[in-house]
């Protein structure tokens, strides 16, 4: 692998950030090679970047069902370990046992879908790489382009070509793109 | 003015003294850093309410539970009103974070992170009063379904069961996401401060760095967990409310029970609300944010509770005249005319009576009218619960086993302690975590474009 280098260029605008992610695209570079930062969430930047379904909903819906496996299992499996008729019901009543179904349901599809956040998003992170601007939590937004050294001049030139507030190079590049 | 048409412009319109992304970091993450005198007041005052609350609780466990006013035939009383009266609080707060937040209503953002905090705050004050109610609160572990040496499992076909698996999941559901939303801000305070503050802040933004790989997938996950937390919201109070109902004690033993307490929590709930927006935005210079558009929004989110509640209240009298019950028809009787009747007629006035006032815009947009107004459902909510469960449980079947039940100086000691214990986490809060939704806050706002708004049009 070819050493690589990285460079980042601070927007005051948005559609700045967003030309420059589209014309890097259209110059070859792939989704992994560039990173956007955002103080907002912003459907156009990820329409740039290209990104389809996000996989946390399969993280969703495997932790609901498991959730409801679970909440019957559970209300089942105990009732019938020490069968006590209570109120004339059935040891195994269905309908008292959906409220157990339920939430249970509710609260693993939950965990399960911050755990997917974490995983996909990659976070926790503390000890992050990129260099970064603090100014991407307030009001600017952030094109980080990784290449080798020849491609990366390129990069430069689409980045500066939209009136960055600010230009900064990394020499360690960005170990995992 | 044009005609509305896109989301941001909704935004523009509702907070017209924004001007830009950076002012809202500045303005919000101002209330980070040394408070006022005003705070330190409020703060004395709810840690002195937590001392008068854990000092009455400590004396309940000292001396047995002989020292609240429960006895047979009223076994719940003061405190598991409070117990409800707090669920319902927490209600609200879900309502505005996760239902507004899938109907996308435009007013929802400066307000949701106070509602949300808010809302965890409640539950762990709510979660208290049955392990309170227990008497010997070492107990208390006995609600959890885990294998011990006997074999012995919890009835999960007792709503009171229900109720624990309901309470601590919404406890959980709510706290994560809470947890969730705040990253990015806390990220943008971490970006601001210095030293040791930085450092934990850091650790708790967990390093988000607002990259879309990060953006991309929270807002999945945040999709997701509204659609998780909407049901939920509704299944909690209802299984609070099964509580009641599941039982053939006359006034509790109604199907209305799970809509109407649902309606009467998120009632009660955006009072508090209210009540609770009001000094902050005075104490935090809030008001480019809290704008009186958004009161008038949650006023009428109060119009439409409270008639909602009066509905069921009215409901709950014809239905005891209609159904012929004598026993029935004596409960609700000795509800409004027997010894508790200032109770009733408190809740009657204060639910129903007083939320009249909200028809009028005037009041609506008048901030000190609203407090008012906000803390007079406040005391009728409680009062609601109060008649609910006390009232009831005095009147039942046979005339030799009536009784009443007052509440002792212990019991409020305790609940009213327990707005200390809430207010104290509420104060630490605002001080510690941005109070405004900074992220979701700009979503609504015009995001800054080079070449004008006809891109955005096209975009």
């Amino acid at each position: 692998m070819t050493e690589r280098r990285g460079i980042l260029a601070s927007y005051d605008y948005l559609d700045s950030a967003v030309e420059a992610i589209e014309a890097l695209r259209q110059a070859g570079f792939k989704r992994k090679e560039i990173r956007a930062f955002a103080p907002v969430p912003e459907h156009q930047l990820e329409h740039a970047m290209g990104y389809r379904q996000s996989p946390v909903r399969v993280f969703a819906f495997t932790g609901a069902l498991t959730g409801t496996a679970t909440g019957f299992a559970l209300a089942m499996f105990t009732s019938m370990d020490w069968p006590l008729v209570t109120g004339g019901k059935p040891i195994v009543s269905i309908p008292a046992f959906v409220v157990i179904g339920f939430e249970l349901t509710i609260l693993f599809g939950a965990l399960a879908t911050v755990l997917g956040f974490f995983i996909n998003a990659g976070l926790p992170k503390w000890k992050s790489r990129v260099i970064y601007d603090p100014e991407f939590s307030s009001g600017r937004f952030g094109v980080y382009v990784s290449a080798s050294q020849d491609r990366l001049e390129r990069a430069r030139e689409i980045l500066v070509a939209q009136e960055p507030a600010e230009v900064r190079e990394d020499s360690e590049g960005w170990g995992h793109a | 003015m044009a005609t509305v048409t896109s989301e941001q412009e909704r935004g523009a319109l509702t907070h017209p003294d924004v001007q830009s992304f950076s002012q809202v970091n500045r303005d919000i993450l101002k209330v980070l850093s040394r408070p006022g005198r005003g705070w330190w007041a409020l703060f004395l005052a709810a840690t002195a309410g937590m001392v008068v609350f854990f000092g009455a609780w400590g004396y309940l466990v000292a001396r047995g539970m002989g020292v609240a006013g429960l006895n047979n035939p009223v076994g719940w009383g003061a405190l598991i009103t409070t117990f409800v009266f707090w669920v319902g609080i927490a209600h609200s707060g879900t309502l505005i974070s996760a239902i507004l937040f899938l109907f996308r209503a435009p007013w929802r953002q400066s307000i949701y992170r106070a509602a949300e905090a808010m809302t965890v705050f409640a539950v762990m004050t709510a979660g208290l009063f049955p392990l309170i109610h227990l008497g010997r609160v070492w107990h208390g572990y006995w609600l959890i379904p885990y294998p011990n040496e006997r074999f012995l499992w919890p009835n999960f076909r007792s709503p009171l069961l229900w109720d624990v698996f309901a309470v601590t999941t919404y406890f959980t559901v709510s706290a994560v996401f809470f947890y969730l939303g705040t990253i990015p801000d806390v990220a943008a305070a971490r970006d601001q401060a210095k030293g040791l503050r930085r450092k934990l802040y850091e650790l708790v933004s967990l390093g988000w760095r607002g990259t879309d790989r990060e953006w991309h997938h929270f807002g999945k996950a945040y999709v997701f967990l509204a659609a998780f937390a909407t049901p939920l919201v509704l299944s909690v109070h209802s299984v609070v409310s099964w509580d009641f109902a599941m039982s053939i004690v006359p006034g509790w033993h109604a199907t209305i029970f799970a809509p109407y307490f649902v309606a009467g929590a998120i009632f009660s709930g955006v009072a508090m609300v209210i009540t609770l927006a009001v000094p902050m935005r005075k104490l935090f210079k809030l008001e480019a944010y809290l704008t009186v558009r958004h009161f008038d929004a949650m006023a009428k989110l109060l119009i439409l509770t409270s008639l909602i509640v009066l509905y069921a209240y009215l409901t709950e009298f014809f239905m005891a005249w209609y159904s012929g019950e004598e026993v029935e028809r004596s409960s609700f009787w000795n509800r409004v005319f027997g010894p508790y009747w200032w109770a009733t007629w408190t809740m009657l006035v204060c639910n129903g009576l007083v939320p009249v006032l909200l028809w009028f815009r005037r009041v609506r947009r008048s901030i000190p009218a609203l407090f008012v107004i906000s803390i007079f459902i406040n005391i009728g909510m409680w009062f609601e619960r109060f008649v609910i469960i006390v009232t009831s449980l005095s009147h039942e079947y046979i005339p030799f086993a009536f009784g009443m039940y007052r509440p002792t100086w212990v019991e409020m000691a305790i609940v009213l302690g327990s707005f200390g214990w809430f207010f104290f986490w509420f104060l630490i809060f605002t001080r510690v975590l941005p109070p405004v939704a900074i992220a979701e806050l700009k979503e609504v706002l015009p995001a800054p474009f080079r070449r004008g708004a006809e891109k955005e049009a096209a975009a």
